[in-house]
């Protein structure tokens, strides 16, 4: 087994707020780890911590040994890690097409190119159509992404991280706002790229979590209370007591 | 762009139609339209508008394309005329053009000073684009703003070269088997660089550098999120503009044969910014539109009172208000 991602001793303050509080946490290659925990619980900042988007106060992040804890968001996008946002961020104008295809062209390198036309270039529209197919939007691809409704933008959102290809997929929240039939193909679509991927997933919907997850870990005021399979975690009293009910711990036995 | 046009309802292809070939016609038949109207004055006119349009859309390239809302861009246009006035008067004065410790000659040739006043104006806005560009929001706007200002100031100390007053060009500039002080062939000329200049346009905004910016422009978080780092696709951004403004500046004073810190205050800038918001920001035709409408209106108001101005912002602020897509917001039926 080895550690994809590796976080130690990290902190991130907003102000006199300990939005992570000492988290330490591994993630396994292959493995979907799902965080779990309530509002306000630090699980967005931790994303966004992964993702470089926001710079950790102290403390390690290593991916693959590497510690990338000071890289910017682009830098750690080229080493693989990439991440969906929980409040949908999309190039409006766009149609969902290009959204995703642009996904495509900065994977495959610099975009110095002024000339050709890259909107029906198929090396990007080809893989792009690939990842809206996965994620049911196919037949949208061509409207533009301000215009999708607000559950098929969450597909959007998910299928450009797809287009990335990453090594580590960071999700804050798919399934959110999404309607039942979406959220179903979403699982489904998750249980397949499980093995494909290194996933770290956030989301509220429990079923969804001890469906999907090889591990769990409970973060409760930006500390990790417990890291474990579904059926460790469901039978953890410090996690019920501090944020499963006897609903949420039921979620998913048979 | 000819399947988009297809796409739409017959109507509305009617009406761009209605509007488009009147206007194209007249673009390329103008020089004979005033001839037979005999009224030359009317050809500089045009020129001018063209001219203007040119320099309107450099500045739309990083303003309404870039989303990077520059408030200096008149000095690119500014640097681009200078330089091809200074090479001019060191010909004409035979003066050799002492820089540091190079010295050169003057030059009257087009092959060479436009392409150093060119390079001039492109490598101003390389760097002057490097340091803002480490800025976002209010912050960069106010520092193109300074720099503009910066090279204004400059300009009106150079007493060398008329200073406040300006300088005056003896003739156009002479390229090989044109001649640009006849004003038919300088309006086909300036015609054809415009054409030339929104075919690149076009080209770029649907490159892959295009898509870049455009999305840089909409949402840089999403960008960066795809591992795009924006500062040097805004920076070569930038500087294509700057050298788009140089050329259109190198247009400039040969139409006019006259150059001065007007030609690079901030009244200037302001007039190019308006002349994309009336025409449409970040469309390609919209500068085009708004050089005509603004160089028009002006000539209208200003035939019929030294207080145009009074009437001519009020009317700006109307058409930004109402027209939020500006002129070319008429022709092309709005996004569903
Ligand atoms: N940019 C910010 N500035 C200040 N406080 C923030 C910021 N982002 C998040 N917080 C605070 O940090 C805590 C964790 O937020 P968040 O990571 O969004 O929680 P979750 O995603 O688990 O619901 C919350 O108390 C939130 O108010
Ligand atoms: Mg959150």
């Amino acid at each position: 087994m080895v550690a994809a991602l590796e976080i130690v001793h990290l902190h991130k303050m907003f102000g006199a707020l300990k939005a992570t509080d000492d988290l330490n946490l591994d993630v396994v290659e292959g493995e979907l780890h799902a965080v779990i925990g309530p509002n306000g619980a630090g699980k967005t900042t931790l994303i966004s911590q992964l993702s470089g988007q926001a710079a950790a106060t102290s403390g390690e992040i290593r991916f693959f040994g590497e510690n990338i804890a000071r890289l910017s968001m682009p830098q750690r996008v080229r080493r693989g890690i990439v991440r969906s946002f929980q409040i949908t961020s999309l190039c409006r104008e766009f149609s969902a097409l290009t959204n995703v295809a642009l996904a495509v062209q900065a994977r495959a390198g610099h975009s110095f190119r002024f000339l050709r036309n890259a909107q029906n270039d198929s090396r990007f529209t080809g893989p792009a159509m690939n990842a809206l197919d996965q994620v049911g939007l196919a037949h949208r691809a061509d409207v533009e992404a301000g215009h999708l409704a607000h559950g098929e933008q969450r597909q959007l959102e998910l299928a450009i991280a797809l287009a990335a290809e990453p090594k580590l997929l960071l999700l804050d929240e798919p399934m959110a706002g999404m309607g039942a039939d979406e959220s179903h193909r979403v699982v489904d679509l998750l249980r397949e790229l499980k093995r494909r991927y290194t996933i770290v997933l956030v989301e509220h919907d429990m079923d969804a979590v001890f469906a999907l997850a090889d591990r769990i870990s409970v973060l409760v005021y930006g500390h990790c209370i417990a890291t474990g399979t579904p059926e460790e975690i469901r039978r953890d009293p410090a996690v019920r007591n501090a944020y499963l009910g006897e609903d949420a711990a039921d979620a998913g036995s048979p | 762009m000819l399947k988009k046009l297809l796409s739409l309802p017959i109507k509305h292809r009617l009406l761009i139609l209605a509007g488009v070939a009147p206007l194209a016609l007249l673009l390329a038949f103008a020089p004979f339209v005033f001839e037979v109207l005999e009224q030359p004055f009317y050809l500089r006119v045009a020129s001018r508008i063209l001219v203007f349009a040119l320099a309107a859309s450099s500045l739309n390239l990083v303003l309404g394309f870039g989303g990077m809302v520059s408030l200096g861009h008149a000095a690119f246009v500014g640097i681009g005329s200078y330089v091809v006035a200074i090479l001019a008067w060191h010909a004409s004065n035979e003066v050799p053009l002492s820089l540091g410790p190079f010295v050169i000659a003057g030059t009257t040739d087009g092959l060479v000073a436009w392409p150093v006043a060119i390079l001039a104006a492109m490598l101003s806005a390389c760097i002057i684009g490097a340091i803002s560009l480490r800025t976002s929001g209010l912050y960069f706007i106010m520092i193109t703003l300074a720099f503009a200002q910066m090279i204004y100031y400059y300009a009106v100390s150079l007493q060398q070269y008329g200073g406040d007053d300006g300088m005056r060009m003896r003739g156009r500039s002479i390229l090989p088997g044109l001649d640009l002080s006849n004003r038919t062939t300088f309006y086909y000329f300036a015609l054809a660089s415009l054409a030339l200049c929104l075919i690149f346009l076009f080209c770029l905004a649907r490159s892959r550098f295009g898509l870049v910016i455009s999305g840089i422009r909409q949402n840089e978080t999403r960008m960066r999120a795809l591992g795009i780092e924006p500062y040097p696709y805004q920076l070569t951004c930038f500087t294509i503009s700057g050298a788009i403004a140089g050329f259109a500046g190198v247009l400039m004073v040969n139409l006019d044969s006259f150059v001065s810190p007007a030609d690079l205050s901030m009244a200037r800038s302001s007039e190019l910014i308006a002349m994309i918001l009336i025409g449409g920001v970040g469309s390609l035709w919209g500068p085009l539109l708004g050089a005509g409408f603004y160089i028009l209106g002006q000539l209208g108001l200003g035939t019929l009172t030294t207080y145009w101005p009074l009437f001519f912002g009020p009317a700006l602020i109307v058409i930004v208000l109402f027209a939020r897509r500006g002129l070319v917001g008429l022709f092309v039926p709005g996004r569903s």
